[in-house]
């Protein structure tokens, strides 16, 4: 090489969109060409940091309905941002297809490098590869689903009023976490096709409305069905409850099912990044950190680009421990980058411990083919569970803690020893278990007979109530939504004993 | 792949949203906004600020399990002395169990940043000018002519002929009217024949058809007039109302020595919110300020509020100038006046019939409501402000009250601290109607 400067992608921090389309193209020759990854085809938008807080204000995505929720999003980061207590993050991905990748303007070359290896490579594949993203959420269509949410919404409150559906959304976006459907059952969703049929079938209705079926004899009821057979009718028990209401509720009008179904259909395009934050996380930071490393060897980066990636890069993956006072809970960045790491040392040079331990892929020597196996076929609760090894339990030094409540006295139940490996690397995965972590609350009976009660049970896990106050607030909403008594009982598990019951009563005069 | 710059794209997307929470929140926001009165310099009231809500109208609740109660475990990073079996101390909330200490904090303030519209708009909620009702009506039939297009009818006065030759031309043009040029060759031509001495046959022919194709072409010329009545047009104007809510300020401020800084600054903090409320509320407003120690001068905004004077106090001496300022520019015909004064309270004896007087004979009658604000120390506590108010009334005082409140004109109110201010400016200035609502 005789001008070694010569491979260089850009100097010093400045860039422009010649710089970006270069650096975009190096990063895509390794990820595609060396690391062979499978990507949505990419398009980068160039944003200020105003933009970007519009962008946080909704949840990320470029087109959102409206709600005052929001714009309390929008405050709250407006403030932290603008007193230095926070920065932006340096970009914002969407899962859809095309791949948006929103990048600052402020972001220097490095970072933009950084950023297009982070995003439009790593989080990019996981995407599109990982099974939970393959199973529900449906890239292709999301941009328009939105955009026909917004229309939809925004055309019934010029028809309802503002207040109306603000009132309906408030009390959707409460049981928005009770929206999901956590175990597939139906055909994979697609959101243009929903957004066809709902069209249809409104000009339909609309087409063939008749009053005058209005004025038939109403037909005579049946003899009562028996428990089995109504809770077979309605598909109870049922863990969604937005499906549930959409479905079922007696009172609400066409317009309101329908935005019930938005909001339900979001919460559940939003399931699988809760799902997989550690491993989607750690894929994008494995992928970054191997593309700028190849892209430094290669001499396209210059040293002082190199150092300033690093710099932010560790940043990013900073884990205090416990006691340090910083301590906010696993950092998934690190946990998942960490993890990642660890399977390519187990790959190439394993111990005698890691062949023991890893005996399907310890010594195979090639760790991007397993790390590619691990994001298309784990979530973090399976990936933890299944990729933790004794290594990273003794380097992080990770100990479990059992909290009784009946006890003064925390216990250490394991600490980084052969004993306790397992133990440690079970709580952890169950810890990033979604659907653990969230109440299992369920619809399970419902009186159509006589007055129409509602009736839930949360399973409750480890003697962990529901928060009282949140659980009045939500119920009441329930209730509002439903339009008759909502009772919800927590049982424990084990004996199904009853620890506590909610009883609430509809508004009046609120939605009916 | 693409890149885009979406720089240049709209701004304010979240502004609806925003508009939305602030809608939602707005009885906490406005409280909270009219608290920080108390604690914001003078000069910061009309910028941009941050104000707390309790979160409790906001919270969004959803159902999660309980941080406090139950059995659960946590597995934690950084062990460098337990083992197996050992038994801890359970840690104050937010220490060991520090994950679970950000979830539980639902119940903290909720901060964020008002813009400076957004602020004064909350700030300055249910008020308006008193009685700018009455002059509207005798205001509206003012009217203002303005040029509106073109039309069809109208006086030959208003002709506009530009626009008229304009429409004539285009219809000639388009109607095929013959020109003069085209008359003339014709009839050159056929004089040309005329004048052959021994015309042929064809010529004789030709002629003929010229002489007919001529008539033709003169029958369509007076058809197709050079001007037609559908040409014509006519400048069009529009009568607008005059603005209606044309009103002046007068602030009147005592400067003497008599009135120290503390009390300044209420006065102050008095005409800043009347200030922010008048250019807020009504475009056509202009104010005037008026200083005064033993004499009276009109000054600028700057001067006003923030330079000093010595002097003995003589408040007719302002209430002249101010009715001088009447006569001279601010005509009660075209004007609605109101009038603020801001004073300690002192004057000279000898000077409080002719205040009243003046205030009572001359200048109410011409202003559609008069605020006067006493503004004193803050009093050492609450039970000697009671006797100070209650058995040594000021001077001007004293004089004011023989006026009375002059039908609904005329309102006094004293002030202590800067807390009291906002009350009261809310009070003098509240829309009618809510009045003696809070």
């Amino acid at each position: 090489m005789n001008a070694p400067t010569s491979t260089l992608l850009y100097r010093g921090s400045d860039w422009d969109f010649d710089t970006l389309q270069r650096i975009y193209d190096a990063v895509e020759r390794i990820a595609i060409g060396e690391l062979g990854l499978n990507v949505y085809p990419n398009r980068i938008e160039v944003i200020t940091s105003e933009q970007m807080l519009d962008a946080y204000a909704s949840t990320g995505m470029p087109i959102f309905y409206k709600h005052w929720s929001f714009g309390k999003q929008f405050l709250a980061n407006d403030l932290l941002y603008r007193k230095g207590l926070r920065g932006l993050a340096y970009e914002l991905v969407i899962n859809s297809d095309p791949c948006i990748s929103y990048v600052m303007e402020e972001n220097s070359a490095t970072m933009q490098t950084l950023v297009i290896a982070h995003a439009a490579f790593g989080h990019n594949h996981f995407f599109k590869n990982n099974y939970v993203f393959k199973q529900w959420t449906d890239a292709e269509g999301i941009l328009d689903y939105l955009e026909f949410a917004r229309h939809y919404i925004a055309r019934c409150e010029e028809r309802h009023g503002q207040a109306e559906v603000e009132r309906l959304l408030d009390a959707a976006h409460a049981l928005m976490q009770q929206g999901i459907h956590r175990y597939p059952r139906a055909a994979p969703l697609n959101l243009n096709a929903e957004r066809r049929r709902e069209e249809e079938r409104r000009a339909y209705e609309e087409a063939t409305y008749n009053p005058l079926w209005r004025t038939l004899p109403k037909k005579k009821r049946g003899k009562r069905e028996n428990r089995d057979e109504r809770r077979r009718t309605f598909g109870l028990p049922q863990e969604n409850v937005l499906y549930f209401l959409e479905k079922s509720a007696p009172r609400l009008r066409g317009w309101q099912r329908e935005i019930l179904r938005i909001v339900r259909l979001i919460a559940q395009y939003f399931y699988p990044q809760r799902q997989t934050k550690v491993m989607n996380e750690g894929c994008a930071v494995w992928c970054h950190y191997r593309i700028l490393e190849r892209l430094h060897k290669t001499g396209q980066i210059s040293d002082g680009a190199f150092m300033e990636f690093l710099h932010s890069h560790s940043n990013v993956l900073y884990q205090p421990v416990y006691d340090s006072g910083h301590y906010g809970g696993h950092n998934p960045y690190a946990l998942g980058f960490g993890i990642m790491q660890d399977i390519e040392r187990i790959c190439i040079d394993p111990t005698e411990e890691d062949r023991l331990w890893f005996p399907e892929f310890a010594g195979g020597n090639e760790p991007v083919e397993v790390l590619k196996n691990a994001w298309a076929n784990y979530r973090d609760e399976s990936f933890v569970a299944q990729f933790l090894s004794p290594h990273l339990i003794r380097k992080w030094r990770l100990f479990k803690l059992d909290d009784n409540e009946s006890e003064d006295e925390v216990r250490v139940a394991a600490i980084h020893d052969e004993q306790g490996y397992r133990e440690i690397r079970r709580t952890l995965a169950r810890h990033h278990d979604v659907a653990w972590q969230d109440p299992d609350i369920q619809i399970v009976d419902v009186d159509f007979d006589s007055d129409r009660k509602l009736l839930l049970e949360h399973s409750v896990r480890d003697k962990v109530l529901l928060e009282p106050d949140d659980a009045e607030r939500v119920l009441q909403h329930l209730a509002d939504l439903w339009g008759y008594e909502v009772i919800l009982t927590e049982v424990s598990g084990a004996d199904r004993k009853s620890l506590n019951t909610y009883t609430i009563e509809p508004r009046p005069g609120l939605f009916f | 792949m693409h890149i885009i710059d979406r720089r240049l794209n709209p701004r304010g997307k979240s502004l609806v949203n925003r508009q939305r929470f602030l809608r939602r929140a707005r009885d906490m926001v406005r409280g909270a906004v009219r608290d920080s009165l108390g604690s914001r310099k003078i000069r910061e009231i009309e910028s941009e600020g941050e104000v707390s809500i309790k979160p409790g109208g906001v919270h969004e609740p959803t159902l999660r399990r309980d941080s406090s109660s139950g059995n659960r475990d946590h597995v934690l990073p950084g062990n460098r002395v337990f083992r197996t079996g050992d038994r801890i101390k359970r840690p104050q909330s937010g220490e060991a169990s520090g994950s679970k200490a950000g979830q539980g904090n639902g119940e903290d303030e909720f901060r964020f940043i008002l813009t400076r519209e957004e602020f004064l708009d909350l700030f300055l909620e249910d008020l308006e000018l008193p009685d700018l009702a009455k002059r509207q009506l005798t205001a509206s039939d003012a009217f203002d002519i303005r040029r509106a297009g073109y039309t069809v009818t109208g006086s030959p006065s208003a002709l506009s002929v530009p626009r008229t030759m304009r429409n004539a031309m285009s219809r000639r043009l388009a109607m095929r009217r013959p020109s003069k040029a085209e008359m003339d060759e014709l009839e050159e031509e056929i004089a040309g024949l005329e004048a052959k001495a021994v015309p042929t046959e064809k010529d004789r022919k030709t002629l003929g058809e010229l002489r007919e194709r001529f008539e033709a072409l003169v029958r369509r010329r007076t058809l197709i007039g050079y001007i037609d009545p559908i040409d014509l047009r006519y400048r069009r104007f529009e009568q607008d109302p005059r603005p209606i809510s044309q009103a002046v300020i007068f602030c009147l401020m005592d400067v003497s020595g008599s009135m120290n800084e503390h009390m300044k600054e209420l006065a102050k903090i008095f005409f800043i919110l009347l200030y922010l409320f008048v250019t807020r509320c009504y475009r056509h407003v202009e104010i005037v300020f008026v200083r005064h120690t033993d004499s009276a001068q009109e000054v600028d905004e700057d001067t006003f509020f923030y330079s000093t004077e010595t002097g003995g106090t003589r408040v007719s001496a302002a209430l002249e100038e101010m009715l001088d300022i009447v006569r001279k520019r601010y005509s009660p015909l075209d004007w609605n006046i109101y009038l603020a004064q801001a004073s300690d309270g002192d004057n000279f004896t000898r000077d409080n019939p002719r205040t009243m007087s003046l205030m009572r004979d001359e200048i109410l009658p011409l202003v559609q409501y008069a605020a006067y604000l006493e503004v004193s120390d803050a009093p050492a506590s609450p039970t000697a402000a009671s006797a100070m108010g209650e058995e040594r009334p000021s001077n001007l005082w004293q004089a004011y009250q023989e006026i009375g409140t002059a039908g609904g004109k005329f309102a006094m109110r004293k002030v202590h601290s800067r807390k009291d201010i906002y009350p009261v400016f809310r009070e003098l200035f509240q829309r009618r109607g809510m009045a003696r609502a809070s």
